[in-house]
């Protein structure tokens, strides 16, 4: 889930940040008169480095890549040895069978790695908020998870999942019950990773939840309490109502890195396409849109159908963070 | 990685002051039970994972998967870690990630907070265009530049080669962001009038005010630059196509395609490679937390 940078940390901060908007914020112009003029060369100056580098390696990168998905790029030739090739790329995108079950695999990771995920994080949060010790504790527990690479924790649940002696099956076995084939079933892989996704993001998300939680003033809390909310109410009418925002945000952000999970799969089943074309794990059943792409473009070395699959990763991704608000908006109109 | 967002004046002052009495109630203590109940039940399932791989890494692979399998930790650590050494060059690794962290988090945290200090404080042409550039930009997935990316370091000759690691990800955007936020509450307009009267220029006003008063800001942000930087997997498996040069993200992947068979051995190697970073972590996350809010929050 690295692929985009976690902006989480500007979550709350953001929230706080535009909560003081209102509050004018003085900008010194440089046309001021007196001592305290402002040379505008320096700003230019301290600006320079970091846009120099913002174009070479973000700006340009994406109009190459815009341009990129409408040619035949050949490796050996070079950009100068690239073809125009119109639509095609996105033409063969639409009615490539192996995409489209990339998009199926990342919308059930999606579904299966991110609601009960969320859901857990909200009640950990409210359970932290409401104790008065060990709260630091839980906090750093929870959130330990999160700081542990992705790579290093794949192997882990790798080990854990392994089909004939991992501690998993062997515990089901233990009861009495047959193991499951959780790296072979497509279902049961899907299942793994969105087990990472939750093991890995759960704690994370309970911190913001949190933070959102300690910023609703304790007098909205005795209100309701004098008109006789006991806590499992007061958690459904004043708690999650005015979380709203954070449970938006954080359910935009977790969609956007969800559905281009990559890491997991590429280290629990993703083997060289050119060696082996069942990569992405048995019947494909783990690879995702990310995945995919990473496979034709730098397994394959296919750069214009690799563009191609980022724009497309893109519009699916798009699709669905549009979907979170305007359900957020239903939500609001009650 | 959120972390100085987190906080909340209450667990900042938590940790000091005893927390202020919400419901004095005596059944609530009773009632206050249950959460610990349920928060150690998911404490037990986020640690659990770590306290395997520890019995992993330190029995043999024989043992783990032996039935019924050793739950405790063994004595064969050191040979689980031998083992790794000799089949990965783990300091080369390890080497190779300490310098590319360390390296990117110095210059993120210099040209972010630059840029950042010239959005937060000045009115200069350009100045919402470039901004919002940005902003755009950032909400774009990274695979949209991962490919000319990767032409542009064949291009410079920079494939397999550890700044290939660093460079790009000093475009980080997310950075100056955050430090714009921070530095527009946190950097007071007073000092800064006043220092210009004092002659100076924007560069010693960044130097001498506004780093001071947003150390907090840049705290996390060296932080999240760290972790990110330490723990990235894909954009080092594109560049460093040569074996001799890996991070330990990369080798311990290799490690597990090629004698993915002796877990035990596996294990030792993605144990060590998280644990100076989870020490990191943990030593920095209390004062972190307890300072990242006090400037955030107003």
């Amino acid at each position: 889930m690295t692929l985009t940078a976690p902006s989480g940390a500007a979550g709350p901060g953001a929230a706080a940040a535009s909560a003081g908007r209102g509050r004018k914020n003085r900008l010194i112009r440089p046309a001021r008169t007196g001592g305290s003029q402002q040379r505008l060369g320096p700003v230019y100056l301290a600006i320079t480095p970091f846009f120099a580098l913002f174009g070479v390696f973000v700006l340009v990168p994406v109009v190459f890549s815009i341009w990129l998905s409408f040619q035949k790029y050949s490796v050996l030739g070079g950009i100068g040895g690239s073809e125009f090739v119109g639509l095609r790329n996105f033409e063969f995108l639409v009615q490539d069978a192996t995409f489209r079950r990339a998009i199926v695999n990342s919308l059930l990771i999606w579904v299966l790695g991110t609601f009960p995920m969320l859901a857990m994080a909200l009640v950990v949060a409210a359970m932290i908020n409401s104790v008065t010790k060990l709260k630091s504790f839980y906090r750093l527990a929870y959130f330990l998870p999160n700081v542990t690479s992705i790579v290093a924790v794949t192997l882990f649940f790798g080990a854990l999942f392994s089909e004939q002696f991992g501690l998993i099956n062997q515990a089901l076995a233990g009861l009495g019950l047959s193991g499951v084939p959780w790296l072979t079933d497509p279902w049961a892989m899907k299942v793994v990773v969105a087990t990472l996704i939750t093991w890995q993001w759960c704690g994370y998300n309970a911190i913001l939840y949190l933070a959102g939680m300690q910023a609703i003033p304790g007098e909205v809390y005795e209100a309701a309490a004098l008109d006789g909310a006991g806590p499992v109410r007061q958690f459904w009418s004043v708690t999650l109502p005015l979380l709203r925002p954070v449970i938006l945000f954080t359910t935009v952000i977790s969609t956007i890195t969800t559905l281009q999970t990559f890491t997991e799969p590429q280290v629990l089943f993703g083997s060289n396409t050119a060696v082996n074309p069942n990569s992405g794990g048995p019947g494909q059943g783990a690879l995702t849109m990310v995945l995919y792409f990473y496979q034709q473009a730098f397994n394959n070395n296919d750069y214009g159908y690799g563009a191609a699959i980022a724009m497309g990763v893109f519009a699916v991704v798009l699709v669905f963070v549009v979907i979170n608000f305007r359900l957020a908006r239903t939500g609001d109109d009650r | 990685m959120a972390a100085p967002t987190l906080p909340g004046p209450e667990a900042a002052a938590g940790a000091a002051a005893p927390a202020p009495k919400r419901r004095p109630s005596g059944a609530a203590r009773r009632r206050s039970l249950l959460p610990h109940l349920v928060l150690w039940v998911g404490v037990l399932a986020a640690l659990f994972p770590f306290y395997w791989s520890v019995v992993m890494a330190t029995n043999t692979t024989r043992d783990i998967f032996s039935t019924p399998p050793k739950l405790v930790p063994g004595t064969h650590l050191l040979e689980n870690i031998s083992n790794v050494f000799a089949r990965i060059d783990f300091f080369g690794a390890l080497a190779n990630t300490a310098v590319v962290a360390v390296v990117t988090t110095a210059l993120v945290l210099t040209l972010d907070s630059l840029a950042a200090f010239a959005f937060a404080k000045f009115e200069f042409p350009g100045r919402r265009v470039l901004f919002g550039l940005l902003l755009l930009l950032f909400m774009l997935p990274a695979q949209l530049s991962l490919i000319p990316q990767f032409l542009i370091m064949r291009e410079l000759g920079w494939i397999g080669q550890l700044q290939a690691l660093v460079v790009p990800a000093l475009a980080n955007a997310f950075g100056v962001f955050w430090m714009r936020q921070y530095m527009s509450t946190s950097v007071p307009d007073e000092v800064l009038d006043a220092s210009r009267l004092d002659g100076c220029g924007f560069f010693r006003q960044w130097w001498h005010v506004a780093v001071p008063t947003a150390r907090p800001g840049l705290a996390f942000l060296a932080i999240y630059t760290f972790v990110a930087s330490w723990n990235d997997y894909v954009w080092p498996l594109i560049v460093l196509v040569n074996p001799q040069v890996q991070t330990l993200q990369t080798s311990l992947a290799q490690l597990n395609v090629s004698f993915g068979t002796d877990y035990s051995m596996v294990m030792a190697g993605a144990l060590m490679a998280i644990i100076p970073i989870m020490v990191a972590f943990l030593f920095l996350s209390r004062w972190f937390v307890a300072d990242g809010t006090a400037g955030a929050v107003k």
